[in-house]
């Protein structure tokens, strides 16, 4: 590892002002000196409008836990877009990603990748993750959502088989749900792990407004870990049934029995209702923009072609951090507008609120 | 709550004597998007005389049409295109300099030269200078992009992209604000004052062509500014150290580095006259492709009344009359880093640089309908009447 870092240091006096990597990117595209990247190995249809991507990282890549997600970045005609995707993989193995086709992005990952495309990464993050003891677990899944939790049952499941977990999957229609034919077997093959499909087309939304559901689907589900993903409205309302039940129990549940951990996809913003917006400065860039009062300033960034930090594009991650210089911006969650110099401002939920400068 | 209205002074935050970025930017920042947005300048350049307010005001919209076509377009296979540039020049560069570290026969001396040549004159002019443009930003690639690009050329691309993107292209062919007339070394342009100096005009050229690159790096140091106290000490300072640590890498790899590699089969030597060869046909062809764009006959130079109040129209008309085409084929617009369309390069700066073919038609089309110059000529031609300006300019001014 050192000799090979000497060796670069080394082939650069011969290649400045490109790295080696540059140069060594001609022959196999996962090298670049700034882009971690991927090659797509596999691509396996899942279902009408979702994939499984498999693909072999570059160097820089760090293995995955079970229920984290990637950074992934796509080219749409010429323009880098990027995305966030969890990943179905277990761990241990190579990565992979099931992409439902649900926008530009995501319909493009579907329909238009195949093998020896060039995926471009950043590293595994979050902290959806399986508890470090063994506990009996409860997942709730709505739709795309159980890609985390795919990767949680595909790591625990086969090689822990006495662990008890149950899964309850609501998805539209038996077709619309991916890894049926997986979770069928595995549940065949070990008895300690249950799956309940639950289609919202036949029988309505699974209901959290009241614990009846749940109690018959899952009867100690109160004793258990419970992991949820899925839409927004799905997990507000697991939210809800869950405080209400530890506002009710008669003494506190210990921190882990009992306990909801959640993975979002996306948050609701408060944009659309005509704010005023302001000329965006990026002073570093020196690039002005006007923005509408509406529109996340790291969708302005990217459009005026600037390479703008970015994340979970929803607000949690704070991966797209920039300082503000001066001016006001506008929290596209909340509304509040707010604003010192120096500040460090997620510009994926914040939208200009007059002239803003941003140190970038 | 309070909403800042104005736009903000951010330059307390700046470091003291620090011009740059807010401050310095601020003075620089007046882009065609900040024009004004009617009315004429107080004096109309002689070549559009002829035009009225109305039709400068047209010919700006025909423009802007043009440019918001392109932007349509421009997708996949623009990004291919550069790709692909990048990978032939990649692919030259290093079988160039493979060659050359055998290059104690002769033939692979030949072919090692040449291929180096190309591979810099591509790098320096169809990559770097369109990359740092901003040309590809739109991509968001960040191998492409010019906050991160660095090219084979000693100017550090900082301070490039301020003399060049910001004062050259702004203020094209303004005597007293556009310093490339000339570079602070040469008498261009006749409203320039004539110093006995000015004698040795063909003879600096001369001796510049060969170094361009060297040239330009000095240039980019802005010490007229220094001098007159217009740039800071601690700027200087910071420029002059970005300056030496890229004369320093650029200087190893050329002139140790690869000699050094080649000693092992005994080319040492003719890696280095390789290198030094080709770093001088990059420089000589630069050079000749650069004095093209506004030097030759049928190109104005403008005065600052001429910029009083100059509305994007009026922006648009003076990069048309300031600036001169080469006429030629597609290698050789692919050499000139489409530079042969200097006149569309001005015009739209930061288009992809491969549309500029299909755009001169139009703009040329505008020119005649207009009854404006469209300045374009063979590169022979062109260059001949650099060279024709450079020595008649050495000349005092003739007593009326």
């Amino acid at each position: 590892m050192i000799r090979l870092r000497k060796l670069a240091r080394a082939a650069s006096l011969l290649t400045t002002p490109l790295a080696p990597e540059d140069i060594l990117s001609l022959f196999n595209p996962v090298f670049s000196a700034r882009q971690l990247r991927g090659v797509v190995t596999k691509v396996v249809p899942e279902t009408a409008d979702s994939a499984t991507i498999f693909f072999r990282p570059g160097r820089g890549w760090q293995a995955h836990l079970a229920g984290q997600w990637a950074r992934i970045g796509v080219e749409l005609d010429g323009v880098r877009h990027w995305r966030s995707y969890s990943l179905s993989a277990p761990a241990g193995q190579d990565p992979a990603i099931t992409v439902s086709d649900m926008g530009a992005v995501s319909g493009a990952l579907v329909r238009g990748t195949k093998p020896g495309d060039v995926l471009f990464l950043a590293p595994p993050q979050g902290d959806f993750v399986l508890p470090e003891h063994p506990r009996p677990l409860l997942m709730l899944t709505a739709g795309s959502g159980i890609t985390p939790v795919m990767s949680m049952i595909r790591t625990l499941v086969p090689h822990r088989p006495d662990s008890d977990v149950v899964l309850i999957h609501t998805a539209r229609t038996a077709a619309d749900a991916i890894f049926r034919e997986e979770l069928a077997e595995l549940a065949d093959q070990f008895p300690n792990f249950r799956v309940t499909h639950w289609f919202t087309g036949g029988h309505g939304r699974l209901d959290f407004t009241s614990a009846s559901d749940l109690d018959r689907l899952c009867p100690d589900w109160r004793q258990r870990a419970a992991y949820a993903c899925g839409p927004e409205g799905f997990l507000d309302d697991a939210e809800t049934l869950w405080e209400a039940e530890a506002a009710e129990a008669p003494e506190a549940p210990s921190a882990v029995e009992g306990s909801l951990t959640i993975e979002r996809f996306s948050t609701k913003l408060a944009g659309g209702e005509g704010h005023d917006g302001g000329l965006v400065t990026f002073e570093a860039s020196d690039r002005e923009v006007e923005a509408d009062g509406d529109t996340p300033l790291l969708d302005v960034g990217e459009d005026a072609g600037i390479l703008m930090p970015s994340g979970c594009r929803m607000g949690i991650c704070h991966s797209c951090l920039i300082p503000l210089r001066a001016g006001h911006v506008r929290d596209l969650r909340t509304d509040e507008v707010h604003g010192e110099p120096g500040q460090l401002i997620q510009t994926c939920v914040s939208a200009a609120a007059g002239p803003v400068n941003l140190d970038l | 709550m309070t909403i800042v209205s104005d736009k903000p002074d951010v330059s307390e935050e700046a470091p003291k004597g620090d011009p740059s970025p807010s401050k310095a930017s601020a003075a620089v920042k007046t882009r065609p998007g900040a024009l004004a947005e009617s009315g004429s300048p107080l004096v109309r350049p002689d070549a559009a005389a002829h035009l009225s307010d109305e039709q400068v005001a047209e010919l700006g919209r025909e423009l802007d049409a043009i440019k918001d076509d392109i932007l349509a377009k421009r997708g996949a296979s623009d990004a291919a295109y550069i790709r692909r540039v990048i990978k032939v020049q990649r692919g030259l560069e290093i079988t160039g300099r493979a060659t050359l570290l055998v290059s104690k026969h002769k033939a692979a001396w030949v072919a090692g030269t040449a291929m180096l040549s190309f591979a810099k004159i591509l790098e320096n002019m169809e990559l770097g200078h369109n990359i740092l443009h901003g040309q590809w930003d739109w991509m968001r690639d960040p191998d492409i992009h010019s906050t991160t690009w660095d090219w084979d050329f000693v100017t550090p691309t900082r301070s490039w992209q301020h003399t060049h993107n910001d004062l050259h292209h702004r203020w094209t062919n303004v005597v007293g604000k556009d310093n490339d007339i000339g570079y602070n070394l040469l008498r261009m342009d006749p409203s320039q004052e004539w110093k006995p100096f000015n004698l040795g005009n063909p003879l600096y050229n001369a001796i510049l062509a060969p170094v361009f690159e060297w040239g330009i790096a000095l240039y980019d140091l802005e010490l007229p500014d220094y001098k007159e106290g217009k740039k800071s000490k601690e700027a200087m300072t910071r420029d002059l150290k970005a300056l030496g640590l890229k004369a320093l890498k650029q200087f190893t790899k050329d002139y140790a580095a690869t000699p050094a590699v080649a000693m092992l089969t005994g080319s040492g030597k003719q890696a280095l006259y390789g290198t030094l060869t080709a770093n001088a046909v990059r420089n000589v062809w630069a050079h000749a492709i650069i004095f093209c764009g506004h030097f030759p006959d049928g190109t104005d130079t403008f005065t600052e009344e001429m910029v009083e109040g100059e509305t994007r129209g009026d922006w648009y008309v003076r990069q048309m009359i300031g600036s001169a085409n080469i006429s030629g084929s597609k290698f050789m617009h692919l050499m000139s880093g489409n530079l042969s369309h200097q006149i569309e390069h001005h015009l739209f700066p930061d288009l992809p640089s491969n549309r500029y073919a299909e755009v001169a038609p139009k703009v040329q089309e505008i020119c005649k309908r207009y009854g404006l110059p469209y300045t374009t000529g063979p590169l022979l031609k062109q260059v001949g009447s650099t060279w024709a300006k450079v020595f008649k300019l050495a000349l005092p001014p003739k007593k009326a």
